[in-house]
């Protein structure tokens, strides 16, 4: 190959990135607007679209922007963070199978949402407003017990040591979860049970407010990595003799994974699967380059939740079906759609 | 990177110089012996141990001069025995399914589970008790049955339909997805039904009311399962040293690798419909096997079964002990033992898995 055609392949690679950016902006917005009409309270688009502009009347403000711009807002930005997080942990680890659970966020911020609901006294509306900031507070926790175990003086943080830690912590508590599960009362499992499986709990403008300064934060930082984290994909000995900072390197990088899935979760509940999903799906679109992967990962990843998070809402079921459930049932067939396709 | 990513994870044990990679046969025949005794032990230990106490020695007549007159060898047969030897040979099953698979797809991270058959399971359960509550036990076994392998048929056909064939990578992907897709199936009807609790209840996992019927029906599908495993471990090492190489020493990879899902799909099919979805031990029997005997799956197979066997037998004994008369999930207990030993593991573990 001479120098030239690897520049045309390097520019044609470049616009396929482009391409697909585009394709997964359009189709978010195409999501947003079809998101804006669903739920209990009818809107055409049109009325939607008057409203935005400020011509509406005072329900239909209310509704869209108290209720659905805050929760679409949130759908996004937990579908971005999330699928970065992934990202970035895979990257590391370099197993595919790696995802935000594996620091045991989820089963950290579930046990205590999970015993404060058990040994609260009853299930009013107090309860809910404590829980993002206890599933914070659980998901910070249970990271920290694995770093702090997965931690070797000399060593810094081996990712192997870190998947298995984090798995025998997460088994651990899964384990606790399961034994208080079975004696709390039903009314109260009902509502433990969907809240692990996954719903928006946090849908006002506070939350989003809240969690946006850390994404930007958070994302801006792992882009900024995103060259480690293709050297990281070589193995340890090739990164470190590329002259990456390998084990400092790494250190941040988990630690911002771990805090950006941590508020996530803490206003979405058990959503996991789109941080093991977006990544792939990415991977499946724009290759495995992080500079191209990163975006396209946060993308998929808010497109993913969005359109889970829509289609929960318009179902005209009594009790709304956690988000959860519904991304991990059409992540699940798409993602094995994309894989039966490829070569790699 | 995923192509990439896990193939060269596992090329660990057959590059690095850590003493936990040789294989060990003497080592393999310590723990063969000692597991053995250990188990034949907690067996008797866990038949004596109960409501009515029993003591040891008539244990020992009850199992070798049976004699149905004598209500405390009634007790010992119909109720102790076949919780305890379905307690071994659940643990046996999983343990074993995890190590196939560890081998297999070369990754440390995977378990039967990830073949879908635990999720796969949990759906028919969820079905059944949603649509035909009331259903008997042994139909329900039947029928966890049937959706464990409808979930491994749909992960080996996607797996294998696709262009390039089924690599160990597009194995684990495709179960993580299918799992993911199955579990979420069944946490919707749970939450619609409201029925979450009672399918917790016989999720987590327990050996309690475990009839000779039941030992029945599946000990042939897993003895000869077991044995044949053992059989294939040769072609199991080949494998987990990588395509390449097992192709190299004259392989045949996608009948070995379709063999050994077969037998994934009954030992673990069967001991999900059996106790439940006892996790974990799948994924921490083969690492601490691993460790303790080397790379060579000649000996981590037999060597897993046994301890697996033990792993579940004294969990079950203390799942019993610790709050009567009521019954802890034996899934907890067995976290309650093998994180601490899985954590120091992993803490040792210098090598990249």
């Amino acid at each position: 190959m001479n120098a030239d055609t690897v520049l045309q392949a390097e520019r044609r690679r470049r616009s396929k990135v482009f391409f697909m950016l585009g394709i997964l902006g359009v189709l978010i917005v195409a999501a947003f607007l079809l998101s804006m009409n669903a739920g209990s309270f009818r809107m055409s688009p049109g009325t939607v679209l008057n409203t935005l502009f400020g011509n509406g009347t005072d329900k239909e403000k209310l509704v869209l922007f108290e209720f659905r711009l805050p929760r679409i807002s949130i759908a996004l930005l937990v579908g971005a963070g999330l699928a970065l997080s992934g990202c970035v942990l895979q990257g590391i680890s370099r197993n595919g199978l790696a995802d935000p659970g594996i620091l045991g966020i989820n089963a950290g911020s579930g046990l205590v949402v999970l015993m404060f609901v058990a040994f609260y006294p009853s299930t009013d509306a107090a309860p809910v407003f404590a829980l993002p900031v206890l599933a914070l507070l659980g998901a910070c926790l249970t990271a920290l017990v694995i770093f702090g175990m997965a931690y070797k003086r000399g060593e810094g943080i081996l990712p192997s040591r870190l998947i298995l830690t984090g798995i025998a912590i997460a088994a651990a508590i899964s384990s606790a979860t399961i034994v208080l599960m079975l004696r709390i009362s039903p009314e109260k499992y009902q509502f433990v049970a969907t809240w692990m499986a996954g719903s928006i709990w946090g849908s006002t403008w506070t939350f989003v407010l809240a969690l946006l300064p850390w994404l930007i934060a958070f994302g801006a930082y792992i882009m900024l990595k995103a060259r480690t984290l293709d050297v990281f994909g070589l193995g340890e000995q090739t990164a470190s003799g590329l002259g990456a900072p390998v084990s400092k390197d790494r250190t941040r990088l988990l630690l911002v994974a771990a805090g950006l899935a941590g508020a996530c979760v803490a206003v979405s509940g058990g959503i996991g699967f789109v941080g093991l999903i977006g990544p792939h799906i990415a991977r499946r679109l724009v290759g495995p380059r992080h500079s191209a992967l990163l975006p396209t990962s946060a993308l998929c990843g808010a497109l993913l939740l969005l359109i889970a998070d829509t289609i929960s809402r318009a179902m005209p079921t009594a009790s709304e079906i956690p988000t959860g459930i519904v991304v991990a049932v059409i992540g699940a067939p798409y993602f094995l759609y994309l894989m039966a396709r490829s070569r790699a | 990177m995923s192509a990439t990513s896990s193939s060269d994870l596992q090329a660990g044990p057959a590059r690095k110089s850590a003493p936990a990679v040789k294989s060990r046969p003497a080592a393999a025949a310590v723990v063969l012996v000692a597991g053995l005794a250990a188990l034949a032990f907690a067996l008797a230990l866990s038949i004596a141990f109960g409501a009515a106490d029993i003591s040891l020695a008539t244990v020992w007549n009850a199992v070798f001069h049976y004699n149905a007159d004598l209500q405390e060898h009634l007790i010992i047969h119909e109720l102790r025995m076949p919780r305890a030897l379905a307690g071994a040979l659940t643990g046996a099953c999983f343990a074993v399914a995890g190590a196939l698979m560890q081998g297999m797809t070369r990754n440390p991270l995977a378990d039967s589970g990830l073949l879908g058959l635990n999720s796969g399971a949990a759906l028919a359960l969820a079905l059944c008790f949603a649509f035909a509550p009331g259903t008997p036990y042994l139909v329900i076994i039947v029928w966890c049955f049937v959706g464990a392998g409808v979930a491994a048929g749909i992960v080996y056909g996607i797996g294998s339909l696709s262009k390039g064939g089924l690599t160990p990578v597009r194995l684990v992907l495709a179960g993580a997805a299918v799992s993911a897709l199955f579990t979420a199936l069944s946490e919707g009807v749970a939450l619609y039904f409201r029925i979450g609790q009672d399918l917790a209840f016989w999720y987590a996992g327990g050996l309690a009311g475990t009839k000779w019927t039941q030992l029945d029906a599946i000990l042939p599908w897993t003895a000869v399962a077991l044995v044949l495993s053992m059989m294939l471990s040769r072609s199991i090492t080949l494998l987990s040293l990588g395509e390449e190489v097992a192709s190299g020493l004259g392989l045949n990879i996608g009948r070995t690798r379709m063999f050994a899902l077969l037998l994934v799909l009954v030992l673990a099919g069967t001991a999900v419909s059996a106790v439940g979805a006892v996790a974990f031990v799948g994924l921490l029997i083969p690492h601490v096997t691993r460790y303790l005997v080397g790379v060579d799956y000649r000996f981590i197979i037999p060597c897993s079964a046994v301890l697996g066997a033990l792993l579940i037998v004294l969990a079950d004994i203390g799942a019993r002990m610790i709050d009567p008369p009521y019954e802890s999930p034996i899934g907890a207990l067995i976290a309650l033992i093998g994180v601490p030993f899985f954590l120091y593991l992993a803490r040792r573990e210098r090598r990249e898995l």
